[in-house]
């Protein structure tokens, strides 16, 4: 491209046919005018993202609030991990860049190089999506509480009391009565979300899968707090609700025995951060864009054989790493608006 | 890097050179893997001819249950069977299947896909003086998609649920939800799957016309000596390519709601006694995304037939069109205003009156260059030396048609006026007179004109003549009436409207005995398509000889050899001197000079 500055271009010459009026050939043509194409696509979604977000006003969650988590770590890291992401993606456009530099050079060697670096940084990416996705949907230890009052409210904690263990007071099918449930039976925190979501708690009593019924032994929580995301009869939009009243209200509606009071997670009919439409949203645009990454390592792959072939060192010119380059490119462009709009702003 | 730039042109001039050593070719890469463009081009033809023909029929099937409601026909059973006409009358869901089907194949499968297709891919290349596309491949790929959309849209036809049967709009929740309508099951999947084949089609081809417009010109080919036709395919690529990406948004949230439980366009429903669990999306997103689509799509549809009809009203006046360049601008004009239109489709969707004023007005804004084009083509007609070929005349019944559905449009644009039609068989009547006949009037003008070019034969005269005067009596023999219905409040889409008591006895006997006029006409219009469509057939195979030039016409595409032959020209390329419309420049004997000439000294360029 630097070739291109620098050379004179004599715009007469260059509209009188015979040859192109930008000195491009057709293939790398087509791929910018099939971007801006695909670039529209990104748009309209965007657009319809934007029309339901507005309509929803204040009750759509900010980024901080619905990722803050890192794998394999408590506590509190806002926007850590998809900052992570998203320099890695900036980071494998470098190495692309640096690719099809090596190309201008017809340095072989330097192609292979940072093109494979490039498929692995897309690779990360991809897998980091998909970790991404697994939190989404698996959701907070507090998840989405429906107050007395109808409002409902997200759960902010400096930490969630642990739950120690379940003893048994009526056997079920295969536990006995008086039998102290630990870790080392089951997944105490799974159960527990599992029964409360389906209504199966009350009074401190748990319905476990089995039929016997247990009593629930949990650590106070520390620093609880809810914030209002839609408002009741009695609660507000986005007030905060703190101290003794914010854990007595949650408790309430998580020990009340009734259905779908606390909603863990997501799936595209509820989830615990925002609106239906924002897991809606979410899963289908950043699963559009990972699925155009997706076939952006592909591609890369196919022309990394090509390259390792010689395929293209006999051609004489490396265009195609160029023309992979422009889609990995627009890819990593259209992540920069998919991460401002829900992870931003 | 220049050799790159080369590189298309190279590789074209080796590939023709090599074929002299072989020019046999097998029966599947000429006739039906084809990467000539000349090839893809009849085979655009031939299977848009198809669609067409299917999407007419349709038409008279539900024209006759508006002509005789409830009344029994043997016509509707055979085509239809027992289980669609019970007793041969149309039943209400394929009725809706019905209109459906005929509005998707005429706006997409006939005129997007059929007309585009077709000339884009002859014309392009021969006008520019080009050995063929871009890419050849991305070509046949391109063709190939829109023959298995075209064949997807076609089976939808016959399953058993019925195809789709909200509107070829397909607005949610009516497409959204199988309970809605028997067509929004299986139906509705095939439609939406055959439109996103159809959209990755037309998005390949854009592609081919816009890089091949930009790199393929032929030296002496500057953008300003281009033939209006190819100036119109131009623009209309880069429409497709801007417009259908954000109706494929649109159809894919669509396809997540149908499939996946997401709630993107619905919210509250009661279905039957059931409530749905769909909450907070809004079905108004859907109208929006897709009128984004939806209005360059007219011109998308418009725009080459306009190409067409400027170079055979020329050639035919034999005269120079009256302003070039004012076509070429108002050419682009209207393609960038289709784009800030398209909320005059949801005047009444309870949108701010204001926002409703801006859109007026940037509405009313297209009346300008359209009516520039009007004009020009009159001035060019204005004291011409008319030949009156069937070409010609299917191109002045273009500039009829674009006038009086032009004038219908001034009034449905104005949203106070809108009001009261909208939604009835004015608009009905306004698009089908103004995208509808005008588009196809260009398309029949473009295969009388340039038949000889694509099948080496000429089109009988006399039957052209007589399917043009069929055709333009029953089509403003259907259209001119269906205003009339419009006005009087007939809304579209509706079975039988004997039923409403909102429509008293007699605004009923008017909508009836009109209703009775139109499929009259429209029966003989179809009856009128059966001409073209023997004459077409029979002169592919029967026609007389064609000449090298039959309309002396000063454009490229005549001094190729009548045998396609790979690269269109046997030797050299052809170096351009002069504009395509130099007819009956004075100082030289013959009318036409063609755009091969040198000019002479002292000449002047037009």
């Amino acid at each position: 491209m630097a070739g291109h500055a620098s050379e004179h271009i004599d715009s007469a010459n260059a509209w009188g046919g015979k040859e192109s009026p930008f000195r491009v050939s057709y293939g790398k043509l087509m791929m910018w005018f099939f971007l801006v194409s695909d670039a529209l696509t990104f748009g309209g979604f965007l657009i319809a993202y934007g029309f339901s977000r507005h309509a929803h006003q204040g009750e759509w969650p900010i980024g901080e609030e619905t990722f803050h988590s890192l794998p394999f770590l408590e506590g509190n890291y806002p926007l850590m991990y998809v900052a992570f992401m998203t320099f890695l993606l900036i980071i494998s456009s470098v190495t692309m860049v640096l690719s099809v530099e090596a190309g201008h050079r017809m340095d072989k060697k330097g192609v292979i190089k940072w093109l494979v670096a490039t498929v692995i940084g897309g690779i990360i990416f991809v897998g980091s999506q998909a970790w991404e996705w697994s939190h989404f949907i698996h959701g907070s230890k507090f998840g989405k509480v429906e107050l007395a009052d109808g409002s409902k409210a997200v759960v902010h904690a400096e930490q969630f009391g642990e739950i120690q263990n379940f003893t048994v007071q009526t056997a079920g099918h295969h536990y006995k009565a008086g039998q102290v449930l630990t870790n080392k039976d089951l997944d105490l925190l799974h159960e527990f979300q599992h029964a409360v979501e389906a209504g199966h708690v009350k009074d401190k009593m748990i319905t476990l899968h089995d039929g016997s019924v247990a009593k629930i032994a949990k650590s106070n929580d520390v620093g609880m707090y809810l914030v209002v995301k839609e408002a009741g009869s009695k609660y507000e939009l986005r007030q905060h609700i703190e101290g003794a009243e914010a854990t007595k209200l949650y408790y309430d509606a998580a020990y009340s025995g009734e259905a779908k009071r606390i909603v863990y997670g997501a799936n595209m009919e509820r989830n615990e951060y925002g609106p239906r439409q924002y897991a809606n949203y979410f899963f289908f645009i950043t699963g559009f864009h990972g699925f155009h990454v997706s076939i952006g390592i592909l591609i890369n792959i196919i022309v990394l054989i090509g390259c390792i072939k010689g395929t293209y060192h006999a051609r004489g010119h490396y265009e195609m790493v160029e023309k992979a380059g422009l889609y990995w490119h627009f890819v990593d462009l259209v992540w920069v608006f998919v991460f401002t709009f829900f992870y931003l702003v | 890097m220049s050799v790159l730039a080369h590189e298309a042109h190279g590789h074209h001039d080796s590939h023709h050179h090599d074929e002299h050593a072989h020019h046999e070719e097998h029966f599947v890469s000429k006739y039906i893997f084809s990467q000539d463009h000349k090839m893809i081009a009849k085979q655009y033809l031939i299977t848009a001819v198809f669609m067409g023909f299917v999407g007419m029929l349709l038409s008279i099937l539900f024209r006759i249950q508006l002509a005789w409601p409830g009344e029994s026909a043997d016509f509707l059973s055979f085509f239809l069977g027992d289980t669609w006409a019970p007793n041969g009358v149309l039943s209400e869901d394929m009725y809706l299947g019905l209109v459906t089907i005929h509005g998707t194949i005429m706006v997409f499968f006939l005129l997007t896909g059929g007309l585009s297709g077709t000339f884009s891919n002859l014309l392009i290349p021969f006008q520019l003086g080009a050995r063929d596309m871009a890419s050849g491949f991305m070509n046949m790929i391109s063709y190939w998609l829109f023959f298995i959309s075209s064949v997807i849209m076609f089976i939808s036809l016959f399953v058993e649920t019925g195809p789709a049967m909200s509107g070829w709009t397909v607005y949610p929740p009516l497409s959204a939800l199988p309970q809605a309508v028997s067509g929004s099951g299986l139906g509705m999947d095939l439609w939406l799957i055959s439109m996103a084949i159809f959209i990755a089609s037309s998005l390949m081809g854009s592609l081919n016309y816009i890089v091949t417009v930009l790199n393929l010109r032929t030296k002496g080919m500057t953008m300003t000596r281009m033939p209006l036709t190819v100036w119109t395919f131009f623009v209309t690529a880069i429409l497709g390519l801007l417009s259908f990406p954000v109706l494929l948004s649109a159809a894919l949230l669509l396809i997540m709601d149908r499939t996946m439980g997401t709630s993107f366009y619905l919210s509250d429903i009661i279905a039957g006694s059931e409530m749905l669990t769909n909450h907070g999306g809004s079905p108004l997103l859907y109208q929006h995304l897709f009128w984004f689509l939806g209005h360059p799509e007219v011109y998308i549809v418009l725009l080459p037939s306009l190409g067409l009809s400027s170079e055979i009203i020329s050639t035919n006046s034999r005269k120079p069109i009256f302003g070039y360049r004012a076509m070429i601008g108002s050419t682009l004009a209207i393609g960038f205003l289709s784009f800030i239109v398209w909320a005059h489709h949801m005047f009444v969707t309870g949108m701010s009156p204001f926002l409703g004023s801006v859109f007026v007005f940037t509405t009313l804004l297209i009346a300008i260059p359209s009516a520039v084009k009007v004009f020009n083509y009159l001035t060019t007609l204005w004291k011409g030396t008319i030949v009156y070929t069937p070409a010609m005349l299917f191109s002045i019944g273009l500039v009829s048609a674009f006038i009086t559905g032009g004038i219908t449009g001034i009034i449905l644009a104005d949203s106070a006026l809108d009001i009261t039609v909208h939604d009835t068989y004015f608009v009905v009547a306004h698009f089908h007179v103004v995208m509808g006949l005008s588009a196809v009037f260009g398309m029949f003008a473009g295969v009388y004109h340039w038949f000889p070019k694509m099948f080496g034969r000429m089109l009988n005269t006399r039957l052209g003549y007589a399917h043009f005067w069929v055709t333009i009596v029953g089509a403003y023999g259907v259209f001119i009436p269906m205003h009339f219905i419009g006005i009087s409040g007939a809304p579209r889409r509706y079975y039988d409207y004997s039923v409403y008591e909102v429509f008293d006895g007699e605004t009923f006997l008017k909508f009836e005995n009109l209703n009775l006029v139109i499929t009259i006409f429209a029966i003989i219009a179809a009856t009128g398509q059966l001409i073209f469509l023997f004459n077409f057939f029979y002169s592919i195979f029967r026609g007389p000889k064609a000449p090298q030039n039959p309309w002396n016409s000063s454009t490229l595409e005549w001094t190729t050899p009548v045998e396609h032959i790979h690269g269109n020209w046997p030797g050299a390329l052809p170096v351009v001197h002069r504009w395509p419309y130099d007819f009956s420049k004075p100082g030289w004997e013959e009318d036409f000079v063609p755009q091969t000439t040198p000019l002479k000294e002292g000449e002047e360029e037009h």
